[in-house]
């Protein structure tokens, strides 16, 4: 049997739009069954590149392919489903018309019913789109998503705008979803989200793929370390000769270092000078999130 | 979970672009709830006709093989249908601006079965709003003509208003707004003046008359009182016709393959 294709596969893709690039230059492989989350500022090109995965547009150079096939034949297929950030519903027809209209397109789908339950909007039903707030309205797209049953589910920054107990719920549902083993992309600008829901975060700065891993691994990407000490009369030029350190500060008797090799400035400290109260700490996925996506101008997405 | 290819190629593309006539039957359900449609294509024309074409002064005068309130009829029938057949294609307007088509395009719905829908809807409601007109005339029984002449000017009525669905497909792509139908409500009541639906254009000034004749209702509404009046054809109704059916089209295809291409 062949090796399975991977479910996004992009590679050198880029995406101009007129004079601005949006994307320039990703290369992302990303496999069956993997919780992915794009993380990155508004405008880092997060929904560029998801456009592309999706076949909405096509990119200026590289390629994508998804499962293997172009996105467009992917979608046909009903492989690959969609919650689009401004992705607009019909207001003049009910919850289950819209859902009864969207499986009416494919050749397969799983019942109405069970994606208005899957989705927790059964009760409304009846009720005219345009009477639905927005977070019943985000439901009703995740249930029109999750007709096809597809393979990979993209969700494009799908909790914008929704209070916290509204979020906690969405994403409730979506992990009592993708218990099958559903590959799931999603792409968000809440850092927690992405820290809380993915297995692996792919940080997008300006374009570009500034961070890939685990979220302990992007934290650590993120000139990982901080090492604080107590040392009386310590200078930042005392500490010239100290290659393992980021960046230097010192604070009175305090001295604070940034590493990515805490144990060496650790070793250093403790062996070759006065230091005591030594303090090692981990930069949280915030400060991570900012050092790498940290002085973002606006561009285009 | 790990696919093999087989299993990938397994789930199957719709046929006809995923088009299915109940997708007609749930678009129309949409326009029924619209009381704005209802009341402009549905009841104005039937109150326009009860307005102005009983008057005794000149109802049961003779118009070729009927009477001038049958003609009354079949202009206002044509006025209706042009309104629903016009309104059915700039509904991609709307839905453009809310997102819907982008919504869609991550179906498998091509967009060719999207339009394609959307002009038979329009068919639809253009039918209905003839036959609404024409019902009325039924029941004032006062419109005379022979039972031929009301099936053959009702169905080029119909098949006649289909090319104003591709001015609202035209319009639509071109005025991407929300209120894009009080603009095309406003150019089919100027195109209903210039083509002579509601005032004859005899009792224009002639050089009216002469720009007359080059508005899109001009040739439309003089074939399909055709079967009515009856006499030689003139082959300028029938050149006006063609040339605005090549223009809405045109534009329609046009600004379809651009908005295809940009999404």
């Amino acid at each position: 049997m062949a090796p399975a294709p991977l479910a996004v596969d992009l590679s050198a893709v880029r995406k101009q739009f007129g004079h601005v690039e949006a994307v320039r230059g990703i290369d992302l492989a990303i496999g069956s069954g993997e919780v992915v989350a794009f993380l990155g500022p508004n405008g880092a090109g997060k929904t560029s590149t998801i456009d592309m995965i999706l076949g909405l547009s096509k990119p200026s150079s590289g390629a994508v392919s998804v499962y293997g096939m172009e996105p467009g034949e992917a979608v046909r297929r009903g492989l690959v489903s969609a919650v689009l950030q401004n992705g607009g519903l019909l207001k003049d027809l009910t919850v289950e018309e819209t859902v009864r209209y969207v499986a009416n397109l494919f050749v397969k789908t799983r019942r109405v019913k069970e994606v208005l339950e899957r989705a927790g909007i059964a009760e409304i039903a009846g009720r005219l789109v345009a009477k639905c707030s927005g977070g019943e309205q985000q439901r009703l797209r995740f249930a029109i998503a999750l007709l096809p049953d597809p393979e990979l589910l993209i969700l494009d920054e799908p909790t914008q705008g929704m209070d916290v107990e509204g979020r906690r719920e969405f994403w409730r549902a979506i992990r009592h979803d993708a218990d099958r083993g559903r590959t799931i992309v999603f792409a968000t600008h809440y850092l927690e989200e992405a820290d809380s829901y993915a297995d692996r975060i792919v940080l997008i700065r300006r374009g570009e793929l500034v961070a890939d891993g685990t979220a302990v691994e992007v934290k650590s990407l993120a000139a990982g370390r901080t090492v604080r000490a107590t040392l009386p009369g310590a200078t930042e030029r005392s500490f010239a000769g100290l290659k393992c350190a980021a960046d230097v500060e010192v604070r009175g008797n305090t001295v604070v270092i940034q590493t990515s090799d805490p144990d060496a400035v650790a070793r250093y400290l403790l062996n070759e000078t006065d230091a005591h109260d030594l303090e090692i700490t981990a930069r949280g996925l915030e400060d991570a999130f900012l050092a790498l996506t940290g002085d973002d101008e606006p561009g285009g997405r | 979970m790990s696919l093999s290819s087989s299993e990938l190629m397994a789930r199957a593309t719709p046929r006809f672009g995923g088009f299915k006539p109940v997708l007609v039957r749930l678009e129309i359900r949409r326009l029924l709830r619209n009381k704005r449609t209802l009341l402009f294509t549905m009841v104005v024309p039937v109150v326009f006709f009860l307005l102005f074409g009983l008057n005794s002064a000149y109802a049961g005068e003779r118009a070729g093989r009927g009477n001038v309130s049958a003609f009354i009829m079949i202009s206002l029938a044509l006025y209706g249908a042009v309104l629903a057949t016009t309104g059915g294609g700039a509904m991609v307007s709307t839905e453009r601006i809310v997102g819907w088509s982008r919504q869609l395009r991550v179906t498998p719905l091509s967009p060719v079965a999207y339009i394609v829908t959307k002009m038979l809807t329009s068919l639809v409601l253009g039918l209905s709003s003839l036959a609404v007109v024409y019902a009325a005339g039924i029941v004032v029984h006062k419109p005379s003509m022979p039972l031929y002449v009301w099936i053959t000017t009702a169905a080029c009525v119909w098949i006649g208003s289909s090319l104003f669905a591709a001015f609202g497909l035209f319009v639509g792509y071109l005025l991407p707004s929300e209120n894009v139908m009080q603009v095309v409500g406003f150019a089919l009541m100027l195109f209903s003046f210039g083509g002579g639906l509601f005032i004859p254009l005899s009792q224009f000034s002639p050089l009216l008359r002469t720009i007359a004749t080059y508005t899109p209702l001009y040739g439309l509404n003089q074939l399909v009182h055709y079967p009515l009046i009856g006499g030689p054809l003139n082959w300028t109704w029938v050149l006006n016709l063609l040339a605005w059916l090549v223009i809405f089209v045109a534009g329609a295809s046009l600004g379809f393959r651009r908005d295809t291409a940009r999404v």
